[in-house]
């Protein structure tokens, strides 16, 4: 027993080692800006650029809209196939797991084929239209993650009983979905909207390709052309992406009632 | 239509319960199902628009080839790292002994780390084991250990297999934590009972119990892997030739001279990831049979 808790405090160590060294040496990097000191000179000069908060608010709209439009499609999709489509729920099941399976780059060269300027669909053909595609493309990335939070939450709760109480009582169906079923759902939908955050804030491939300037694309730029912005721009996603799954992991332990013994 | 009001085809009611979900149906054709076929068709046409079989050959040729192989280098190698030092971190957690604050902190950390991926994590490795980065400056000048000169490079197979590998471990710990909770005790003792040693254990119970989730997280892994980019472009450029990056210098500006080409590239990447996807979806069901 002793020499089992050796190995594993060993594993833990290795693990540590890989793991922190890359934030410390990140850190250290992004300080060494003025020659011979420590400096935050690097993080002035990544707030003081204009282009950092342009992509940096475009991301964050994009990643809002896509969070409203995704929640709007996917919480009715899931509340009306759990009452009255049990059969097609497979179906949704296999669709919503598809986006993990074809890799982003496929998905999106698709939709430069189908929604060129010169097809039926000219999404690619205004500035506008291809904001909206790009809109469409990170609802499509974060299907999976969304789909089974809300999934998850739905479970919890019996939709029929709900719906059968509220009608009884002469609700529409505006009030059924808002006020009954959405309430009851929020902790799936709160834990899908933190992680579709830190997905689209980061992503590079999708906004690239549709050359929109998004913060993936001008973390990409900023690489490629600077020396000590770049790790600073790295510390600052890591904090924003532990902001946001620690937020998200702190919300569904607070939501469950009886938290699961360690 | 009077026609349908005396005589309906399908009723009012399965109208409506399709009308529910149609939103979803057109959004999913629309966004995945249609660019998806539009590629795999496109894989079998000819630039006139008739059948082939020519651009599944023009895989074959050898810049692509090796485009595939060094990617599945990669995707294997990072996978398989990922894999192993993700079990024994979950083992040390789960089994080790560790104090309670070990396993959430890990477990906390995890969630993060395996969505720290993309041009960020690009960002780290190079201030980590960059030419100039802490690690790399800190070996030389401490320890008189020049790293670039054995031969190492960030921007090569290992390289990149060691950051791949930040993201790659998380997900392996995330998903097989659950797995090796799910070990019953009264297995160990039934074993132990019967004689077994820690060894017969591991090897005649424990791991063919955990070999699905095992094998299915690892093809996770690796399909992962596989179908990944920013990472790599931002660290080397369009000069490394994995996959994802040939692909994306050929939506770029249609490097092979070949638009079908292209969309034989995306096939095969489809093909790849999907087979390990669904060889995973399988084995998690065989593994669920035993958390129950």
């Amino acid at each position: 027993m002793k020499l089992q808790k050796v190995w594993a405090w060993l594993a833990i160590l290795i693990g540590a080692a890989y793991f922190i060294l890359p934030l410390i040496a990140t850190f250290e990097f992004s300080l060494r800006m003025r020659r011979g000191e420590y400096s935050f000179d690097a993080y002035r000069s990544v707030f003081a650029d204009s282009q950092f908060r342009d992509s940096f608010s475009y991301s964050i709209l994009m990643a809002v809209l896509t969070i409203l439009f995704g929640v709007l499609l996917i919480v009715p999709t899931a509340y009306w196939v759990r009452l009255r489509l049990p059969q097609f729920r497979p179906v949704v099941e296999f669709v919503t797991l598809m986006p993990l399976v074809i890799p982003a780059i496929v998905i999106v060269f698709g939709y430069l084929r189908l929604y060129n300027s010169s097809s039926i669909i000219p999404f690619t053909g205004s500035a506008r239209g291809t904001d909206l595609l790009l809109m469409f493309s990170f609802m499509t990335l974060s299907l999976p993650y969304m789909y089974r939070s809300v999934d998850t939450a739905m479970r919890t709760i019996d939709v029929n009983t709900l719906t059968e109480a509220a009608q009884s009582l002469g609700a529409p169906w505006r009030t059924i979905l808002f006020r009954c079923i959405f309430p009851n759902v929020l902790s799936g939908v709160l834990s899908g909207a933190f992680i579709t955050f830190a997905i689209v804030i980061g992503e590079f491939t999708m906004p690239s390709l549709l050359n929109r300037p998004a913060f993936g694309p001008y973390l990409q730029l900023i690489g490629a052309n600077r020396a000590y912005e770049p790790p600073a721009l790295a510390i600052i996603a890591f904090a924003i992406t532990w902001a946001s799954i620690g937020i998200l992991q702190f919300a569904s332990r607070f939501n469950k009632a009886r938290p699961p013994k360690p | 239509m009077t026609v349908a009001r005396s005589r309906p085809l399908i009723s009012r009611k399965t109208m409506i319960d399709w009308l529910g979900v149609s939103p979803f149906i057109v959004f999913s054709v629309m966004f995945l199902i249609a660019p998806t076929l539009y590629l795999v068709t496109g894989a079998f046409l000819n630039a006139e628009g008739h059948f082939t079989l020519e651009n599944i050959a023009g895989l074959f040729t050898p810049k692509i080839l090796a485009s595939y192989s060094i990617s599945l280098k990669i995707s294997l190698a990072s996978a398989l790292g990922g894999a192993l030092i993700g079990f024994f971190l979950a083992w040390a957690v789960v089994l080790g002994g560790l104090p309670g604050w070990i396993r959430s902190a890990l477990l906390t950390f995890s969630g993060v780390a395996s969505n720290f991926a993309g041009v960020p994590l690009a960002f780290a490795f190079l201030a980590t084991l960059g030419r100039t980065g802490l690690v790399t400056v800190i070996l030389r000048d401490a320890f008189g250990f020049n790293l670039y000169a054995t031969g190492f490079n960030l921007l090569s197979f290992l390289g990149l297999t060691l950051t791949y590998m930040y993201f790659q471990i998380p997900l392996m710990v995330l998903i097989i934590t659950p797995a090796l909770d799910g070990l019953k005790k009264e297995w160990r003792e039934a074993a132990e009972i019967l004689g077994a040693s820690n060894a017969q254990y591991w090897t005649r119970v424990a791991l063919p119990i955990l070999f699905p989730s095992i094998l299915g997280t690892f093809l996770l892994l690796f399909a992962n892997a596989f179908g990944a980019i920013a990472t790599a472009y931002s660290l080397t450029g369009s000069t490394f030739n994995i996959v994802p990056i040939q692909l994306y210098a050929q939506i770029r500006g249609d490097v092979l001279h070949n638009p079908n080409l292209g969309y034989a590239l995306a096939l095969g990447m489809i093909v790849i990831t999907g087979v390990s996807n669904l060889i995973y979806i399988w084995m998690r069901m065989r593994a669920e049979r035993w958390q129950k």
